[in-house]
């Protein structure tokens, strides 16, 4: 250490190595920093949304259509057009999606055809949802003549979440190992027993993560809803499926209710932020805090779901 | 007896096949039905309006008496929104990215991405009220001439929105990059950071441009936020405190109108969606491919 070029380059290299770990440590704020930003971000929305719209939140709120005055107006054509929606889209959605899913995965031979779907369902899932309002528009709406009802809603929104379905279905039976479809085989199950009791059962945890996730998005989708024409402003609920008065048995089943005009819990909330008076964005606030509490409910239980499978399935 | 029962066996897994074909084959009529629709009423629309004005014009004013048809004011909109967005998400969804991918603990990982999955699961409509009515007046108190519809705001949500796609795409493409390289750095002497910016990232690198392509593409789709926080003023400008409209606010627009079926206005809104899809359809494929590469370097 006596030779003092040799002391000056060890001294630069000391320093250099203090600013590098210097760096380093700031890298590290700046990274939690940057994570934590969505989360506060999200954590502020849902207090203003509070502040804003909590007091909305009584029992009339529920039970009232829409109304000129903002005290008054309420939620119950929206929600309960949100609930008709979401049934028929899960109906149409869920044996489809994971039918094609299964098909993809453990049918479709690798050839062109099934490239081709490959890339076509990744190119779907990224198409944005205003456009899936236009399809709705054109071919459910005018060419089939559905008009603005439930049963169109339900169509559009089932063709837009189908790709999530299918996705996640497919990865749900990539996960499985092929020691099970071989043990089956070997038993001499067909290639269906082996799906319908070996690869299902396996993958129901996961399929159904995939599609808890697709509903959350659907519930909140608006443009594709307006687009195909989803009232605003409608102080009438479709007709219930069941009605149990009337004359003998007493009970009545009715699919007239499809063929209704509706509106949904997003575009009553989207009507009611595009009001000039302000009384409204508190209904509005009221409105998010139902849909939020939804989507977010929702998400939990995939979460959860997802944790549970993730913890109990060791292959 | 046996016999036939084979035969019942073999006809039900023929069906079932074909049933599953089926359902798959499903997904590309879903992309035919979008096409031709799109294409029929576009087809419709350049009748009457010629390409090269809808493509030239610098003015949209379908509604007025005095109609234009020009594409270019809607597409600045977009692009100027999708600039704001993508100038947030991109710096705090990669830096959170390397964050969660070299630098956090598992246990960290395990509770940060559920949270940043529930930031993309809230819907569009909340993000275009907290835009309208907290954004906008929180950035009024810096900048006091911004307008009650601006683009600052509509796309500073739609940021904060596209974050955790960009994060978690891109962390999933640094986690993909094999563990020996990370190692060979840190044996000669790197540190973390190092590591991080000078082997995991440019090894990453077409995974993370996926990422962001994916994240355009998701904010030039975006409908919702600009609809209700943007405004309704198709104008040629890049100053992003005035209102403007985009493609997909413009399409909201016409469908809460009463526009009957047929008319010019009413095709306007597909000629509209013919762009956005073709725009969007683009930037996709690209970012499947880069994907496609990416996956086949690593795995």
């Amino acid at each position: 250490m006596n030779n003092p070029a040799l002391s000056k380059i060890n001294s630069s290299f000391v320093r250099k190595s203090g600013v590098n770990r210097r760096l380093d440590k700031g890298f590290k704020i700046l990274g939690i920093a940057s994570t934590a930003f969505g989360l506060i971000v999200l954590l502020v929305l849902i207090i203003d949304i509070f502040l804003d719209g909590a007091h909305r939140l009584n029992w009339d709120f529920f039970v009232s259509f829409p109304s000129r005055k903002p005290e008054l107006a309420g939620i119950l054509s929206a929600w309960v057009g949100t609930v008709w929606v979401m049934a028929l889209t899960a109906l149409i959605a869920l044996p489809l999606g994971i039918g094609a899913g299964i098909h993809l995965e453990e049918y479709a031979r690798k050839n062109f055809l099934t490239n081709f779907i490959e890339i076509n369902i990744a190119n779907l899932a990224g198409v944005p949802s205003v456009i899936y309002g236009l399809l709705g528009l054109g071919l459910f709406v005018r060419y089939f003549n559905l008009d603005r009802s439930v049963l169109a809603g339900g169509l559009t929104l089932a063709l837009l979440i189908l790709p999530v379905i299918i996705l996640s279905t497919r990865e749900a039976l990539r996960a499985i190992p092929s020691s099970i479809r071989e043990a089956s085989y070997a038993l001499g199950a067909t290639k269906w027993q082996t799906v319908r009791y070996q690869l299902m059962p396996a993958a129901l945890g996961n399929i159904m993560t995939g599609v808890i996730l697709a509903m959350s998005r659907a519930v909140g989708e608006t443009a594709p809803l307006i687009t195909i024409g989803a009232l605003t402003y409608i102080a009438f609920l479709p007709q219930s499926p069941v009605v149990f008065s009337g004359g003998f048995p007493f009970i009545h089943f009715s699919l007239q209710g499809l063929f209704d005009p509706f509106t949904a819990l997003p575009i009553q909330i989207f009507n009611w932020v595009s009001r000039p008076q302000k009384g409204f964005f508190a209904d509005a606030a009221g409105g998010i805090i139902v849909l939020l509490g939804l989507t977010l409910l929702m998400n939990a239980i995939a979460i959860l779901l997802r944790h549970r499978y993730q913890k109990k399935v060791r292959w | 007896m046996l016999y036939k029962k084979r035969i019942i066996l073999k006809l039900k897994e023929f069906l079932i096949e074909r049933g599953l074909f089926f359902c798959s084959l499903l997904s590309v009529l879903t992309t035919l039905g979008i096409v031709l629709v799109l294409s029929f009423e576009t087809f419709e629309f350049f009748k009457e309006v010629p390409i090269w004005k809808f493509l030239t014009d610098t003015q949209w004013t379908p509604l007025f008496v005095n109609k234009h048809f020009g594409i270019l004011p809607l597409l600045c909109g977009t692009f100027l929104t999708t600039l704001i967005a993508i100038g947030v998400a991109a710096p705090i969804g990669l830096v959170s990215a390397v964050y969660l991918s070299e630098y956090a603990s598992l246990k960290t990982r395990n509770i940060v991405k559920p949270l940043m999955e529930i930031l993309a699961a809230v819907p569009t409509v909340v993000y275009g009220y907290f835009a309208l009515l907290f954004v906008t007046p929180l950035l009024k108190q810096i900048i006091p001439n911004l307008s009650g519809f601006n683009s600052l705001s509509a796309g500073v949500v739609m940021g904060i929105m596209i974050v955790p796609l960009i994060s978690s795409l891109s962390e999933d493409a640094m986690r993909a990059v094999p563990m020996g390289l990370r190692e060979g750095a840190y044996a000669v002497g790197s540190n973390r950071l190092q590591v991080a910016l000078r082997i995991v990232l440019p090894a990453a690198l077409s995974g993370i441009t996926a990422a962001f392509i994916l994240g355009i593409s998701r904010a030039i789709g975006e409908t919702m936020i600009v609809a209700i926080a943007a405004g309704q003023q198709p104008r040629l400008t890049l100053n992003p405190l005035v209102p403007i409209q985009t493609i997909t606010a413009y399409i909201v627009q016409i469908s809460l109108g009463d526009t009957p079926h047929g008319t010019l206005e009413y095709r306007t809104i597909f000629a509209c969606g013919m762009s956005l899809f073709i725009l969007t359809f683009i930037l996709n494929i690209f970012s499947f491919k880069l994907k496609k590469r990416f996956q086949e370097i690593y795995e």
